[in-house]
C-alpha cells in the first residue's frame, strides 16, 4: 500500500447493480438447497427463541406452555414477592454486568498483549510470518473444550504454577486460582488471544513501512515511531480485534462453567441452566434475545465506529506526523 | 440464398449496459456489417467503442437488445453459445489450467462427439498448424506467452468453424512476438480459409491483417473498407487522425475553391468526401509525410518546434489559427531552423475535405 | 535528537521487547497444551504430580466401552456433516456468484449467522426448534445442527478457489459447445477440487471438536466425545481425560495442518 493509498478516502458503495451473467458461471439456483436449509436452520431457531420468549413456563420445565407472558423478561429484573407485588431483583442483572466487566478486562489484556506481538509479527521475512499466522492460527481450530480443561490442569492447587512457586520457596502454600474471576478470565483471554492478534496483525502487515521512514528520517525515535505513527495506522484492526473478542466472550459457557466455580456465572450459563436444571425455558430464551440484542448493538455501533475511522484516518496519519 | 452470400450478416444491432451510476452506455448503437465468406474482418477502434460487445454478441456470450445476426442466412441469436458454429480466441486465452494442451484443444471436439480415434488425429493437426508439435502433453503454466496464445488458437481452429473470433488476441504479446504472430494469424486465415473476424484497437495490426477494415466510435461504424482506403480516403476527422496521422485543419470552401485558414486560397480539385459540405467551413486532413516545407521569408507558416525522432524529424508549423506537423526524413534535405517562415506545399489529391467537427 | 540507529532499514523494523514479549505471547498460546499432552503420561492418579511415564492411560481410554461409543457417535456426526455441508456450501459458491445484490447479502447474513450468534443461543434455539417439530435428540439432531455451523467453513476455502478462477474460463467452454452441466463437470468442479478438500477438511474439525451444540442436543444415546469428556471433568478430574484430549488435539492439528498446505500449494 502507498502513501496515496493511506489518505485516500473509502470507495463508496456502488448502488445495487445486476451482476453480468456470464456463459457457464452457473446459475443462482445452485445456492438454494444450501439456503434453504440455512433458513429452516438458522432462522427457524431464532424465530422460536424470539416467540418462546413471550411464553409462559411449562408446568414440568420441559418446553413451553403456549399462553402469551411478558414474565419472562420481568422475571429478568424482578422478582414476585410473596406478598404478591413485584419488586426490583437484581441478581440477573449482575450477572449481565460482570459478563460484561469480564469480557471488558479479557479485551483489554488481548489488546495489550496483541498488538507487540502483531507488530512483531508483521515485521518479520514474509516466509516466517506465513508459518507465524499459522501457529497463530492453530489453537482456534483445536476444542475450546480442551483448551480451557488444559488451565484447570495448570491453575489447581497442586499444578505446575503452585508447583513451581513452592519449588521456588517463593509461597508456602498453594495459591488457590482455580474456581475464581481470575481463573475465568484467564480462560477467556487464552480463548480469544488469536481473535484480537489476526486482525491487528493483519492491520500492521498493510502499513507502508516508508511512513515511519520518513519519520525516522524527521528525527523521531522508535518510540515516537510507534505511538504516532504505527498504532493510529493499526486502528481499524484494533476495532476488528475488539469486536471479535468482547461479543463472543460476553456469551462464553466454557470458561466460566469449568474455571469460574459457582462464582462467575455468565450470561450463557445462565442461559444454560434455564434449559438444563432450572427448567425455565421462556426465562432462557429471554435471556437470549437479550444477548442476541447487545451483540447487534454492539456489532451496528463498532460497525459505525469503524467506518468514521476509516474516514478519518488517512488524515489523521498525515496531521500526527507533522 | 447463394454459396458467395456473407458468411455474417450483421444488422441493425444495439446493445445497451447500465452503468453505475444509474445512466446508460449504448455499447452498440444500430449496427450494421456484412462479413464476405473467407474473408479477413477486422473490427478497430479505441476502448469502449462497442467492438468488443459486436464481437461477444456474435459469439452468443452477449444478446443483442435488437437486430439480427445471421451465419450464412440463418439466424444465430437465438442458439445458445454452445450450439454456434463459431469459435472464439480469448484475450486472456482461458487456457484450462488443469488440462494439458492436448486435452484443452480435445475439448471442443469432444463436445461435438467426435470419435477417439479421430480426436487425437485432429488435435495433432492442429498443432501442426500452430507450430506447436510436441507441447501436447505440457500444461498452459508451463508454456510461454506466445505459445498459449497459439494453443488457445488451435483450441478454436480445432473445430474447423464457420467463423472464428479474435478478441485482441496479440494485445499481450511484446512487439517482436506481435509481428510474427500478425504474419501467422494472416497465412492462417489464407490456409484455412475460414471467415476472420478480428478486434483491435491498434490500427497498424488493423492494416496489415485484415481484408477489410471496420472503423468503430461510440458504438457506430463510421468507416468500412480496405485497409488502403481507409488510410487514404479517411471519411471522417475521427478515422483521419485514429489511423495514422492526421493534421486536421480548419478551412472553408468558397465556390470551387478552398481556403485554409492560414494558408489562403489552395487549388480546387482536392478529393471531397460525398459527405462534406458543398460550401461553408470543413476540415481538411493531410498526412506529415505527404507536406513539404519551403522556406520562403513571405510564407506564411512560422516554425515553433523542430523534434529529432530517430528516422524522422517533426517539425512543427503555426498557420495562423491551425497548427501543421510535417514529417521529414532525417536523411534527406536539412530542416527548417526555429522561427523561419515557411511555405508549405503538398499534392492537391493528398487533401480530404470533410465535414467540418 | 534522532537515536543512532545501526544496520539497514530492517534494523528499523525492530522495536525493542516486542521480541521477547511476542515469545512469551506464543509460549502462553502452546503451553497449556503442551501440559496437557505432557501429563497425559503421567503415571500417577493425581493428574498434576509427576511420578513417571506410562502409556497405560491411553490404553485405559481406548479400551474404555463408553469412550469408544462416544468416538463412534463423533465420527458419525462428522462424516455425514462434512459432507452434506462440502455439497451445500458448493452450491452456495457457485450461486453467490450469480446472486443479485440483495439476494447475496440476505445469503451471506445467513452463512455468517452462526458465527455471530453466540453458540449458546444457536444451541439451545436448535433445542427448541427440535422439541418443538418432536425431532428425536440424538445423533441425527446433532448432525443437523452441525451442518448449519459447518457451512461457513467449508465455503471459505472453495470460495477463495473460485475467485481464483478467471471467468473467461468458463465463456470458452461454453463457446466451443459445453453446455452448463457439462461445464459444471468438466471445468468448475475439477478446478474447485483443492478448495472442496480444504473446506471439507475444516468442516470436519470443527464438527469433531464442537462441544456446547452437542451437550444439549445429544439426548440419551447421542454422546459424542466431547460431550463425555466434558462429564468426566465434571465428575472427577482423572489422568485419562488428558490421554483422550492429547488424541483430539493431535488429530485436530493433523488435520488442520493439511488442510492448509492443500490450500498454499495449489496456489
Amino acid at each position: 500500500m502507498t502513501i496515496d493509498q493511506e489518505v485516500a478516502p473509502p470507495p463508496v458503495p456502488t448502488p445495487a447493480r445486476d451482476v453480468p451473467k456470464r456463459a457457464g458461471q452457473g446459475s443462482w439456483w445452485a445456492g438454494m438447497p444450501g439456503l434453504a436449509f440455512l433458513v429452516i436452520m438458522v432462522l427457524g431457531p431464532m424465530i422460536l427463541i424470539l416467540i418462546y420468549s413471550f411464553l409462559s413456563r411449562a408446568k414440568f420445565g420441559v418446553g413451553v406452555k403456549w399462553t402469551f407472558d411478558t414474565s419472562p423478561y420481568l422475571d429478568l429484573f424482578f422478582r414476585e414477592s410473596l406478598l404478591g407485588g413485584r419488586s426490583f431483583d437484581p441478581t440477573y442483572l449482575e450477572i449481565i454486568l460482570n459478563s460484561f466487566w469480564y469480557s471488558l478486562i479479557t479485551t483489554i489484556v488481548c489488546i495489550v498483549l496483541s498488538i507487540p506481538v502483531a507488530i512483531w509479527m508483521a515485521t518479520r521475512p514474509e516466509r516466517i510470518r506465513t508459518l507465524l499466522v499459522f501457529a497463530v492460527t492453530i489453537p482456534f481450530w483445536t476444542s475450546l473444550l480442551i483448551r480451557t480443561y488444559a488451565f484447570i490442569i495448570i491453575l489447581n492447587d497442586n499444578g505446575p504454577i503452585n508447583g513451581t512457586l513452592q519449588w521456588m520457596h517463593l509461597i508456602s502454600s498453594p495459591i488457590g486460582m482455580l474456581y475464581t474471576p481470575y481463573a475465568t478470565v484467564i480462560g477467556l483471554v487464552y480463548a480469544f488471544l488469536p481473535f484480537m492478534i489476526l486482525p491487528i496483525y493483519a492491520s500492521a502487515e498493510r502499513f507502508d513501512f516508508r511512513l515511519a521512514e520518513a519519520a525516522y528520517d524527521l528525527g523521531a525515535n522508535r518510540w515516537t515511531v510507534m505511538r504516532r505513527i504505527v498504532m493510529p495506522s493499526i486502528r481499524p484492526g484494533l476495532i476488528a480485534g475488539t469486536l471479535l473478542v468482547f461479543v463472543p466472550a460476553l456469551g462464553s459457557f466454557l470458561a466460566p462453567e469449568l474455571l469460574g466455580g459457582g462464582k462467575t456465572s455468565m450470561i450463557a450459563n445462565v442461559i444454560a441452566s434455564q434449559f438444563g436444571a432450572s427448567r425455565n425455558w421462556p426465562l432462557g430464551a429471554a435471556l437470549s434475545v437479550l444477548l442476541l440484542v447487545i451483540t447487534m448493538l454492539v456489532l451496528v455501533g463498532f460497525a459505525a465506529v469503524a467506518r468514521r475511522t476509516a474516514k478519518q484516518s488517512g488524515r489523521v496519519d498525515w496531521e500526527s506526523m507533522l | 440464398m447463394s454459396a458467395a452470400g456473407p458468411a455474417l450478416g450483421i444488422t441493425s444491432v444495439s446493445k445497451s449496459f447500465a452503468t453505475p451510476e444509474g445512466g446508460e452506455v449504448h455499447a452498440l448503437d444500430d449496427v450494421s456489417l456484412d462479413i464476405a465468406d473467407g474473408s479477413f474482418m477486422v473490427l478497430l477502434g479505441p476502448s469502449g467503442c462497442g467492438k468488443t460487445t459486436l464481437l461477444r454478441c456474435i459469439a452468443g456470450l452477449e444478446s443483442p437488445d435488437s437486430g439480427e445476426i445471421r451465419l450464412r442466412g440463418e439466424r444465430i441469436d437465438d442458439v445458445p453459445v454452445w450450439k454456434r458454429r463459431v469459435n472464439t480466441v480469448f484475450q486472456s486465452y482461458a487456457l484450462f489450467p488443469h488440462m494439458t494442451v492436448a486435452q484443452n484443444i480435445a475439448f471442443g471436439l469432444q463436445m461435438d462427439k467426435v470419435a477417439k480415434a479421430d480426436v487425437d488425429r485432429r488435435v495433432g493437426e492442429a498443432l501442426e498448424m500452430v507450430r506447436l508439435v510436441g507441447l501436447g502433453s505440457r500444461k498452459p503454466s508451463q508454456l510461454s506467452g506466445g505459445q498459449q496464445q497459439r494453443v488457445a488458437l488451435a483450441r478454436a481452429l480445432a473445430k474447423d468453424p464457420e467463423v472464428l473470433l479474435l478478441d485482441e488476441p496479440l494485445s499481450a504479446l511484446d512487439l517482436k512476438l506481435r509481428r510474427g504472430m500478425q504474419t501467422e494469424l494472416k497465412r492462417l486465415q489464407r490456409e484455412t480459409s475460414i471467415t476472420f473476424v478480428l478486434v483491435t484497437h491498434d490500427q497498424g495490426e488493423a492494416m496489415a491483417m485484415g481484408d477489410q477494415v471496420a472503423v468503430f466510435d461510440s458504438g457506430r461504424i463510421v468507416q468500412l473498407g480496405a485497409p488502403e482506403e481507409v488510410y487514404l480516403r479517411p471519411r471522417t476527422a475521427f478515422v483521419a487522425d485514429f489511423i495514422g496521422e492526421a493534421n486536421l485543419l480548419k478551412a472553408s470552401r468558397i465556390g470551387s475553391g478552398l481556403e485554409i485558414i492560414g494558408m489562403g486560397l489552395v487549388a480546387d480539385s482536392a478529393l471531397a468526401n460525398p459527405e462534406a459540405p458543398e460550401s461553408g467551413d470543413v476540415t481538411v486532413a493531410i498526412r506529415p509525410e505527404n507536406v513539404v516545407l519551403v522556406e520562403n521569408d513571405g510564407g506564411p507558416g512560422y516554425v515553433t518546434d523542430v523534434t529529432f525522432v530517430g528516422g524522422d524529424i517533426h517539425v512543427d508549423v503555426e498557420l495562423g489559427e491551425n497548427r501543421l506537423t510535417v514529417r521529414i526524413p532525417s536523411h534527406g534535405a536539412r530542416p527548417p531552423h526555429l522561427g523561419a517562415r515557411v511555405t508549405p506545399e503538398f499534392l492537391p489529391e493528398s487533401l480530404r475535405i470533410m465535414a467540418a467537427s | 535528537m534522532s537515536r543512532r540507529v545501526k544496520g539497514t532499514g530492517v534494523a528499523l523494523r525492530d522495536f525493542p521487547t516486542f521480541r521477547p514479549l511476542s515469545y512469551l505471547v506464543f509460549a502462553f498460546l502452546y503451553l497449556p497444551l503442551l501440559f496437557v499432552v505432557g501429563y497425559s503420561f503421567n503415571d500417577n492418579r493425581i493428574v498434576t504430580v509427576w511420578k513417571g511415564f506410562t502409556f497405560h492411560w491411553y490404553a485405559d481410554v481406548l479400551g474404555n466401552h463408553d469412550i469408544q461409543r462416544a468416538l463412534m457417535n463423533s465420527l458419525r456426526v462428522a462424516i455425514v456433516a462434512t459432507i452434506v455441508s462440502v455439497v451445500l456450501a458448493t452450491g452456495l459458491a457457485i450461486g453467490l456468484l450469480t446472486l443479485w445484490r440483495h439476494g447475496r447479502t440476505f445469503a451471506w447474513t445467513l452463512i455468517g449467522a452462526p458465527l455471530i450468534i453466540p453458540e449458546i443461543v444457536f444451541a439451545i434455539g436448535t433445542l427448541a426448534l427440535f422439541v418443538q417439530v418432536k425431532v428425536p435428540l440424538g445423533v441425527n439432531a446433532i448432525t443437523l445442527a452441525h451442518i448449519a455451523f459447518c457451512i461457513p467453513f467449508a465455503l471459505l476455502p472453495i470460495r477463495a478457489r473460485l475467485q481464483g478462477v478467471d471467468a473467461s474460463v468458463y465463456e470458452a467452454a461454453a463457446d466451443l459447445g459445453a453446455n452448463e452441466w457439462v461445464i459444471f463437470r468438466r471445468i468448475t468442479l475439477p478446478l474447485l477440487m483443492p478448495g472442496v478438500v480444504a473446506g471439507a477438511l475444516l468442516a470436519f474439525i470443527i464438527s469433531l471438536d464442537d462441544f456446547i451444540v452437542s451437550y444439549f442436543l445429544a439426548g440419551p444415546g447421542g454422546t459424542t466425545l466431547p460431550v463425555y469428556i466434558f462429564s468426566m471433568i465434571r465428575n472427577s478430574i482423572t489422568p485419562g481425560i488428558n490421554a483422550l484430549s492429547t488424541m483430539l488435539l493431535v488429530v485436530s492439528i493433523l488435520i488442520v495442518t493439511i488442510s492448509y498446505l492443500l490450500t498454499r500449494k495449489k496456489r
